[in-house]
Parts: C-alpha cells; structure tokens; sequence
C-alpha cells in the first residue's frame, strides 16, 4: 500500500499551441473525437530491461493501452484500431505523416518512446493536431519503472485536460467495499484499486463489518464505519501505513463520514436514543461540534467545495428529503421537493450540482440538481442502487447497484458502475469480488 | 367554453387512470397467497424467523415500512421480555434493530436504531433498567430473509432482543 511519487516530473517542452481541436464536452458520447494513441516506440535493450524488471513483453505497448482505454472509457474519445495505422511508432514519434493518420480519419495522434535509463522509467510524449498538421503538447517523465501504470494515467490526463479543458480523473483510485458470501452472512472489507480497477488491494481482513469508506480530498486518507467489536463507530484509516483510530469518544454509534474540503474535519452523524444528528470533529484539535439539533433523523452529510455549507438528508418533513445548510448548521432549508425519497445527497467538486439517490415507485434513480433543488436531472434507474460519488473533475459519478433476488433468495449481486454527469457512458466497473460503497480519490498528481 | 370542456375531458381521464392504478395495486396485493395472514398492512405477523428468549416470551419485534411505531402484537411481545428480564435481573440485553434493503444504507443504519430505542424505552416503561440494555443497529446489512420481496422486507424490519451474557 505504498504510494510511489513519480520520482521526477519533468516538463520537456512547454505548452504552446493554442487549442485547435475541440471536443464537446456536453453530449458525452454521441460523437467521440477519433484519435489514434500509437504505441510508444521502445529500443531493444530497454524492451529487455523491462521484461526482466516488470514482466511485460513491451511495456510501450501497455502504456499505450492504458492511455488508449482510458480515452475510451471517459466517452468523449474513439481510439481508432491500430490495425489501421500506416506509420511505425518510433517515426511516428519523429514526425508523423500527416496525411496517413488523416486518412484513416484520426483528429488527434499520440505518439512516444519509452527508455530505460540508470534504472528507471522514461516516457516521452506527444499530442498532435492531425488536421492543423502541429504538435499540441510534449512532455517527458522519469520515474522508477514499477510506476508504469501511473504514468499511464498522467499521460491520458494530460491528453485529456489538452482536449477538453477539464482536468482529468485517472490518476485516481477507487476505495469501495468487497463484498462475499451469502445476503444473510455478506462478508465485507475493504478495498482500494486504480480508477481502471487495476492493482486490487484488500484493506481489511474481514473479520468485522465495514462499511462506506470516504477519501479525504486533501490526502490519501479515509474515514469509513467499522463494527470492531461490535461498535459501530467511524474510523480514520492511512492507508500508506496502514493505522487506524476511532474519530471522537460518543457514547453511541457514529455513521456516514466524510471529510470536509480541505481534509481537517470529519462530518458524520451520531446516533442516540432513536435520533440522529450531524457533528463535526476537528482532526487537529478534537474539538467536536454538534451541527443540528433535531428529533428527527439527519444524516449522509456532504460539504459543499468551498466549505462554507453541507447538504445532508433528514426525515424531519416526515420523509428523507435533502436539505441544505451553512456550516454552522443555521439556515436550513429543503432542496428536494419531487415525489419520492431523496437520500445520499453529494456536493460535486465544481459547486454547481448535488448529486443523489431518489427513491420512488420501487424503483431507485441516481441524479443530479443544482443546490437550490431546481433542474433535477434523474441520470439512470435500476431496481437498487444508491451513493453516488463524483470523480474529482465532476464529470463522471460512480455508485453500485444491487440486483433483485428470485422467490428463493438467490441470484443476489452488488457492482459498481459509473456514468457520466450526462447520463451516458454507463459502465461497469470490474471488481475481483462484489462491490459496494465506492469513493473516488482526488488526482494523485497535478 | 371549449377549453372547458378539455379540461372536464382531461380530468375524467386523469380520475379513470387514477381509479385504475388503484385497482392495480389491490389486485397485486392479494393475488400474492404467501403474504396472506403472515402481514398485516406491511408488518410481518408470521412466527418463521422468530426464536423465544423463554417459553412464551418471543424474540422480536417487526416494523412498518419507514416506521419505528410498535404494534399493538409488538407491545406485548416487549412486555412478556420485559416480564421476563424483571425475573432474571443478572440478564443484559442487546437490542439490535434492522431495517430492510429498499432504503439508502446510511439512513436505514438511523432507522435500525430509531427501531431498537423504541423496543428499549417501552422495556424500560415496564420496570427494566437502561443500563441493562445496549442498542446496536445493523441498518440493512443483516436480513435474516435474503428474498427481495415484501414479505421477505416485513421479516427483516425488526428489533431482536439478544441476551448479552
């Protein structure tokens, strides 16, 4: 569970073209920019030097593969088969010959090479407009080679901050919740992977109930809610060395953490006689504030960006609705008014929306409103499914989705899915086991 | 005079599809055998998952959907523990309420507790002393029903009473 810090980020060329392609970004994949991602070209001693160290044939390959699959699952992009590509990687690199990559209708091109040199990983890296015939972008890393798979993930950021002027989410990583075993019996730990669902690790044994685990977006820390010894109380994981302690000293069961903005606080709810209300505790000075003060039940509490209001659920109308306050816990008001039950409201990282689950009919929704409440969007219906979790760009919402049992109690599975703040792009998550709970990291570099 | 008279026509056309769906729901209701005489309204009557901490004195009580009010069968089912917890003073319980899969996780963990205190405060009103019991809620991650269907939901919104030692 170390986290490997690209050892030397350096920049090769600095940007310097002006944006000529340009991808909408407000229609998700009904029209996905064609590029090509040729592989990075690779010399023979390097290639060698690789296998031996990594196990990898042609780790240029594999790279390009990330980047290409990267590309193609945000929606946006189409890598073109590679089937079709004229040139040879390492010219390509050299200079490309436009007219071949236009003619197999590639907008963009990403090319490289890859070096091994004093023990360590370079790439190189290129971006070109196929059509303006000029290179947008070039970057170069170093880093040791076991990082492969991240600088993967840069490269695909970079190519996608170039092209759509968002940054991207996938140098990233998932923690979500394993699960196993019988409905009745479901044995949970926790687990964290890259954004791709590569590098599966389990985090927990098993051994007690975990549930919900959150990032901190300042850090690679997590808060989540474990049954340790058979008290439900929030918990403050590192999940580079591994400890963990108990968040506050309530006499009851603490629930539904997460961290403020800037990583200094958790917001959760505690529990006790038959009510539950939203609290705060300060990881610095422990100072644990009471936020509402309610009979009813107030919990799933979320900060908005700027810190400065949390949305939250409460039955207080009757029924679990969202409402919005400032962080002082005055100025409460309800943001959701359609039909149904709205629950697990969470702020996206760019203000502007609330995302959420609604219940209503039977059926359970993920969507979006902005903060007053107007302009609910519903992104997609199941049978089950709830917590949405916003990729840091907020572009993109994981969530799970629980499937339906026959008479006898069979045919049970949870799984994680993620679709697009447009409501296209729904996919699947592969997961080594079933999966529930997910929460999206911030990028681990800028 | 027109637009009236589209609105009469919209309007009896919204009372007959109200009438329908009505008919629809009742007709759901009771085609399904297996519920019958095991709910009432939505609270499970049946005896299948119940276990009895005494002769006589069931384990469990069971829930509404969304409500944590006791029945009436409720009711006496704490008083009878209630009974028997007075008899065995050395007895510590744990109440540990659920809820079932059709709510959001972190509002059914509320809701079990909700379930659990409300089991608590009525053995508590009949003579057993707070620092006897423990409330521990599961939400919905412990169905003793793992179907998804009503019935299985009306065994799983429950308070179990569990001996602690």
């Amino acid at each position: 569970m170390i986290k490997k810090i690209i050892s030397i980020f350096l920049i090769l060329i600095p940007i310097n073209a002006f944006a000529l392609i340009e991808v909408d970004i407000t229609r998700g994949n009904l029209n996905p920019l064609p590029l090509a991602v040729s592989p990075l070209s690779i010399d023979e001693t390097s290639k060698k030097e690789f296998e031996k160290i990594l196990k990898k044939q042609n780790i240029g390959s594999e790279i390009s593969l990330i980047v290409e699959n990267n590309l193609k699952t945000s929606g946006l992009f189409n890598p073109l088969d590679k089937k079709a590509f004229l040139q040879a990687p390492d010219i390509a690199n050299l200079k490309p010959r436009f007219e071949d990559w236009n003619l197999i209708k590639a907008q963009a091109l990403i090319t490289g090479k890859v070096n091994y040199i004093d023990s360590k990983l370079r790439v190189e890296f290129r971006l070109w407009d196929v059509l303006a015939a000029k290179e947008m972008m070039a970057l170069a890393f170093t880093t040791v080679p076991t990082n492969w798979r991240r600088v993967g993930h840069i490269i695909s950021d970079k190519v996608y901050e170039r092209l759509t002027g968002e940054k991207g989410y996938f140098d990233t990583r998932i923690i979500y919740v394993s699960e196993e075993g019988p409905k009745t019996q479901r044995i949970k730990k926790l687990a964290i992977m890259d954004q791709d669902g590569e590098n599966n690790t389990f985090l927990t044994l098993g051994n007690e109930l975990v549930l919900t685990p959150r990032f901190n977006p300042a850090s690679q820390m997590v808060t989540y809610l474990s049954y340790f010894k058979n008290m439900p109380r929030v918990y403050l994981l590192d999940i580079e060395t591994g400890t963990q302690e108990v968040v506050g000293d309530f006499p009851g069961m603490t629930f539904a953490p997460r961290f403020s903005p800037d990583g200094k606080k958790i917001i959760m709810s505690f529990a006790k006689d038959g009510k539950s209300d939203i609290y705060t505790m300060d990881l610095e000075n422990r100072i644990v504030e009471k936020i509402t003060n309610h009979p009813s039940i107030d919990t799933s509490p979320s900060y908005s960006p700027d810190g400065k209001y949390i949305t939250f659920n409460s039955d207080r109308s009757g029924y679990q609705q969202i409402y919005v306050m400032k962080n002082d816990g005055s100025d409460v008001k309800r943001i959701s008014f359609g039909n149904g039950l709205y629950g697990t409201p969470v702020w996206s990282p760019r203000g502007d929306l609330i995302a959420f689950t609604k219940l209503h009919k039977g059926k359970f929704y993920i969507g979006v409103m902005r903060t007053d409440g107007s302009g609910e969007r519903l992104l997609t219906e199941n049978y089950y499914q709830e917590a949405p979790s916003w990729s840091p760009n907020g572009r993109v919402l994981i969530f799970y989705r629980e499937t339906k049992t026959n008479s006898k109690g069979e045919g049970f599975s949870a799984k994680l899915w993620s679709i697009d703040l447009t409501g296209y792009n729904e996919r699947q998550i592969k997961t080594p086991t079933d999966a529930s709970d997910p929460s999206w990291s911030s990028l681990l570099s800028n | 005079m027109r637009l009236s008279k589209i609105f009469k026509n919209s309007l009896l056309i919204l009372t007959a599809c109200l009438i329908l769906s009505a008919c629809a729901t009742k007709k759901e209701v009771a085609t399904t055998d297996s519920i019958k005489g095991q709910m009432q309204g939505d609270v499970y009557t049946g005896t299948d998952t119940v276990e009895y901490l005494a002769e006589g004195v069931p384990d469990r009580v069971f829930f509404a959907t969304n409500e944590s009010i006791l029945t009436t069968a409720s009711r006496e089912t704490l008083r009878a523990q209630a009974a028997w917890l007075r008899k065995n003073p050395s007895i510590n319980v744990v109440l540990e309420g659920h809820a079932d899969e059709r709510g959001t996780r972190e509002y059914n963990l509320a809701l079990g507790e909700r379930r659990a205190n409300a089991a608590k405060d009525y053995l508590m009103t009949y003579g057993v002393s707070s620092d006897r019991i423990t409330v521990l809620s599961y939400g919905k991650e412990r169905p003793v029903d793992s179907g998804s269907n009503p019935l299985a939901w009306s065994k799983n919104r429950r308070s179990v009473t569990v001996k602690a030692n």
